[in-house]
């Protein structure tokens, strides 16, 4: 009996390791040619000599179709993190708490039920989630008697409750990681399991903490349907009008919606588009920042 | 002093232990106010659908201007996209998975090779669709059509199934791989004889969960090639070519609650005069974007719970 | 005594994890058709010695080792088909693996990576591996159910059988005892007495006393060293040449 391995296996063994190699390597690719393809479309109007970053970044006025255009996201800036920044606000104490039970004081049936329930929130469609902004709570928001019903806080109520289950899901990971020696060592102190989840868990698992709420903070401000739906898509700027600080039942746009919204309108190539594409790069360049600073923290605890 | 009195608590412990009370209380009203919410949403919507939710609205195509009819073309486009993505999204992320939980070494191109993997999940939906506008539509001329929307969804899609193939792939203890890898069975025969026969329906969770995020996502495929509406002759099979303009769920249900109105009066069919909408009429035109909303939510839930049960049979099936 | 031609040439033998050497240049030979036991305590570069031999150390990142391992005259690391190779070399981890295939698919799975089709000879590959092992008989009416699903002890003798099917020429036990329970691991040691008839046996034993029931000669490791090789029975009696080996094999240190 002679096994050989037989030199055409030994080929197409290679040719799959290889395509597996390639495979691998293709997510950087990826990665690099979204920003590369991005910023390729906007790179015309970013180098030319009508269009100024600073204008950009700084001018609240919006006008691209009007002769000569008029390029300034402030105002789309400060809605995209007005928005952000409310939704946060509102779904970080619900989903941390939601977390702390789901680990820390529930039993094991319940807890695998809302895991399910989370998993399959997490997993609706932004378009519902804007469709619902839309139809049901925009609604209430006008009987409650706001002026309009899609408005910046309508949009982050939605934004809210679409953020939840990934913050709930990566702070349950964060407390699971906590290692169960310190429970035991705190409850056989003698604390009650309040005190030991506020002295113990939540220092022990901030950086984790820390991670979701930037992953949820990244998420919400790359979110598109929703906010598109929800917020109304109105050109306000929420910090000036006669509101103490924020005004929160004013119109905002996003760059996520105005991208969206504006970009089937525009001729491929132009200047509108080009600029929508510089808004893309800067969308990008957050998220990315956004992102790696929560890799970064989560790492740091494992290299602990 | 007899036994019982001397376990009495103190008032201390007393006021400790209600307080600890209440706070699971707090807790459970959180988490449950969570959940609430979200099931009076649903039910709302499924509510206000009931007047077009029935067997017809599926293999029905939209009529009287979209006022009348099913959304087949719609339901028709989605089946597209999810299969056309998986196609590509399925193979190359599998491999990718096989890749990083299987050859790649320490070293510094695997750390970039995860740092990527963890940004492709983390980029806007709307900046890839902005990639797939430059790369697809544009640079490789597919224009605006099935396939660039499809790949487009493919690249956004594809960290879901690299990170659960890699977590199916890890849950195969590394003894395995020795065991075989003693027999003098090469890397990949292992692979394809001990590893994937043990993780392959980890990693169709993840490919099932790929196809709920492909049949979701709107704003990809509304600058990539997504129409709102498309004529179709009477009769006519529906289909599309893979250069063409499509129809979806999700950009279905954008178009008809943004975009569009109930029209007021429609022509009549016989002498074209224009006419009122009846009562009726109205009230199912009204119900469309519901009814497209709970069948898009009723899709993406029923994938995504297929592979949560999934999951589940796994764990209590291990063959080890 | 078995006076045999060498088998295997181990020369100046050096192994890194990282920068850290864990085998520093170990020399020795092991004979044809007899069985070389390797005592030591733990951490003293045993398993890391059996991962050289049949070239899986590869497969842990960061290793590396120097210095000369021949079979049969012929330098193993030029070997260029290494999947030939490593097929000449049996191993048998401490833990017993079942993979989780059934007890046929176990032993008929290196024979079919190697291209051997379903079919008698394939049956009676599987037979003749699984009677070796002495365990034929407790499985030959559920050949269908899983490796896994078998005790340790079972599981072991499958490893062993899975072992054989490649028909090696050198099989080398890793602490093979570890996890059973004597009785097995007696039913084992009668296996190993006959498959020194046709093989040559490398045997890693945590058990002092096992050494001494089955090896012709035996070598005694020390934190990656080797302190001594020699005819089992002398070393056994406490007539080491080294003071270390006299106290290892009477148990006071290790």
């Amino acid at each position: 009996m002679q096994l050989q391995r037989s030199k055409w296996k030994a080929f197409s063994e290679g040719l799959i390791e290889w395509t597996i190699r390639v495979s691998g390597i293709s997510a950087v690719v990826f990665v690099f040619a979204i920003f590369i393809f991005v910023f390729w479309e906007g790179k015309g109007l970013l180098f030319s000599d009508d269009f100024s970053i600073s204008e950009l970044l700084t001018s609240e006025k919006w006008d691209p179709t009007h002769t000569p255009p008029s390029y300034g996201a402030a105002r789309i800036i400060l809605g995209t993190f007005s928005v952000a920044l409310v939704a946060m606000i509102i779904t970080v104490p619900f989903s941390l708490g939601g977390a702390v039970f789901i680990s820390e004081f529930c039993g094991p049936r319940l807890k695998e039920i809302l895991k399910v329930v989370i998993e399959l929130l997490a997993a609706i469609p932004s378009v519902v989630w804007g469709f619902i902004g839309l139809k049901i709570t925009s609604v209430y928001m006008k009987e409650l008697g706001a002026d309009a019903g899609v408005s910046l806080l309508n949009g982050a109520i939605i934004l809210a409750l679409m953020s939840m289950p990934i913050i709930v899901s990566i702070s349950e990971d964060a407390l699971n990681a906590v290692p169960d020696s310190y429970r035991e060592a705190a409850i056989g102190l003698g604390v009650t399991k309040w005190q030991m989840v506020y002295r113990v868990l939540l220092p022990g698992a901030k950086n984790g903490l820390l991670a979701a709420v930037l992953l949820g903070m990244g998420r919400v401000v790359g979110e598109t349907m929703a906010v598109l739906m929800a917020t109304g898509n109105a050109d306000n700027n929420p910090f000036s009008s006669d509101a103490p600080f924020l005004d929160l039942l004013v119109s905002v746009k996003t760059m996520t919606a105005t991208i969206a919204k504006e970009m089937g309108d525009t001729v491929n190539g132009g200047d509108h588009y080009q600029v929508l594409f510089l808004l893309g790069v800067l969308l990008f360049s957050i998220t990315f920042i956004v992102n790696l600073t929560a890799h970064l923290v989560i790492h740091g605890v494992k290299r602990k | 002093m007899n036994d019982s009195q001397r376990f009495t608590k103190t008032t201390f412990t007393q006021k400790k232990e209600s307080r600890e009370k209440w706070v699971k209380v707090l807790l459970f009203m959180v988490t449950l106010m969570m959940a609430l919410a979200v099931i009076l949403l649903v039910s709302f919507l499924v509510h206000k659908a009931l007047p077009v939710l029935s067997l017809n609205f599926f293999p029905d195509i939209p009529r009287d201007l979209m006022s009348a009819g099913g959304i087949w073309p719609a339901i028709l486009g989605t089946i597209y996209l999810v299969v056309l993505s998986l196609m590509v999204a399925a193979p190359v992320g599998v491999m990718a998975g096989i890749y990083l939980n299987e050859y790649a070494k320490d070293n510094w191109l695997t750390r970039l090779i995860n740092l990527a993997v963890i940004n492709l999940a983390g980029v806007p939906s709307i900046v890839h669709a902005l990639f797939g506008l430059g790369a697809f539509v544009m640079f490789a001329g597919l224009g605006e059509s099935v396939i660039a929307a499809s790949l487009t969804l493919a690249v956004m899609t594809m960290p879901v199934v690299i990170t659960s193939t890699r977590e199916a792939l890890s849950a195969v203890p590394m003894s395995f791989r020795e065991a075989s890898w003693n027999l003098g069975v090469s890397r990949w025969q292992t692979i394809r004889g001990v590893v994937l026969p043990n993780s392959i329906s980890g990693i169709l969770t993840g490919v099932i969960l790929e196809v709920s995020r492909a049949a979701g996502e709107t704003a990809p495929i509304m600058i990539t090639g997504a129409a709102a509406s498309i004529t179709f002759r009477q009769g006519e099979t529906v289909y599309y070519l893979l250069g063409e303009k499509f129809m979806a769920l999700s950009y279905h249900l954008y178009y008809t609650s943004m975009g569009w109105k109930v029209p007021d009066k429609l022509p009549n069919p016989e002498t074209g005069e224009m006419v009122p909408m009846t009562q009726a009429a109205l009230e199912y035109a009204q119900a469309i974007p519901y009814g497209t909303a709970v069948v898009l939510l009723g899709v993406v839930l029923l994938f995504n719970s297929v592979s949560i049960a999934f999951r589940y049979y796994l764990r209590t099936h291990r063959k080890w | 005594m078995v006076a045999g031609t060498p088998k295997l040439n181990v020369d100046s033998l050096r192994a890194w994890y990282g920068s850290e050497e864990v085998i520093h240049g170990i020399s020795f030979d092991v004979r044809e058709n007899e069985i070389f036991g390797i005592i030591g305590p733990a951490q003293s570069g045993k398993t890391t010695l059996l991962k050289i031999m049949n070239r899986t150390l590869e497969f842990t990142s960061g290793s590396r080792m120097g210095g000369l391992v021949e079979m049969d005259g012929e330098d193993i690391y030029h070997i260029k088909d290494v999947y030939g190779y490593r097929r000449r070399v049996g191993m048998v981890a401490p833990l017993p693996v079942g993979l989780p295939l059934s007890i046929y698919d176990n032993v008929a799975f290196a024979p079919r990576s190697f291209g051997m089709k379903d079919g008698e000879e394939l049956d009676g590959l599987v037979q003749k591996c699984l009677e070796q092992a002495a365990l034929w008989d407790e499985v030959k009416d559920r050949l269908d159910s899983l490796g896994t699903k078998l005790s340790g002890g079972q599981q072991q003798r499958l490893t062993i059988a899975r072992a054989l099917s490649h028909q090696p020429e050198v099989l080398c036990l890793d602490e093979f005892s570890i996890a059973i329970d004597p009785v097995t691991t007696m039913k084992i040691e009668d296996v190993l007495k006959d498959l020194r008839k046709e093989m040559t046996i490398i045997l890693v034993t945590n058990l002092v006393q096992q050494a001494r029931r089955l090896a012709d000669r035996t070598m005694f490791m020390l934190n990656g060293e080797v302190v001594e090789i020699g005819d089992t029975e002398p070393m056994f009696s406490g007539n080491a040449k080294q003071p270390k080996t006299n106290a290892f094999v009477s148990g006071d240190f290790g």
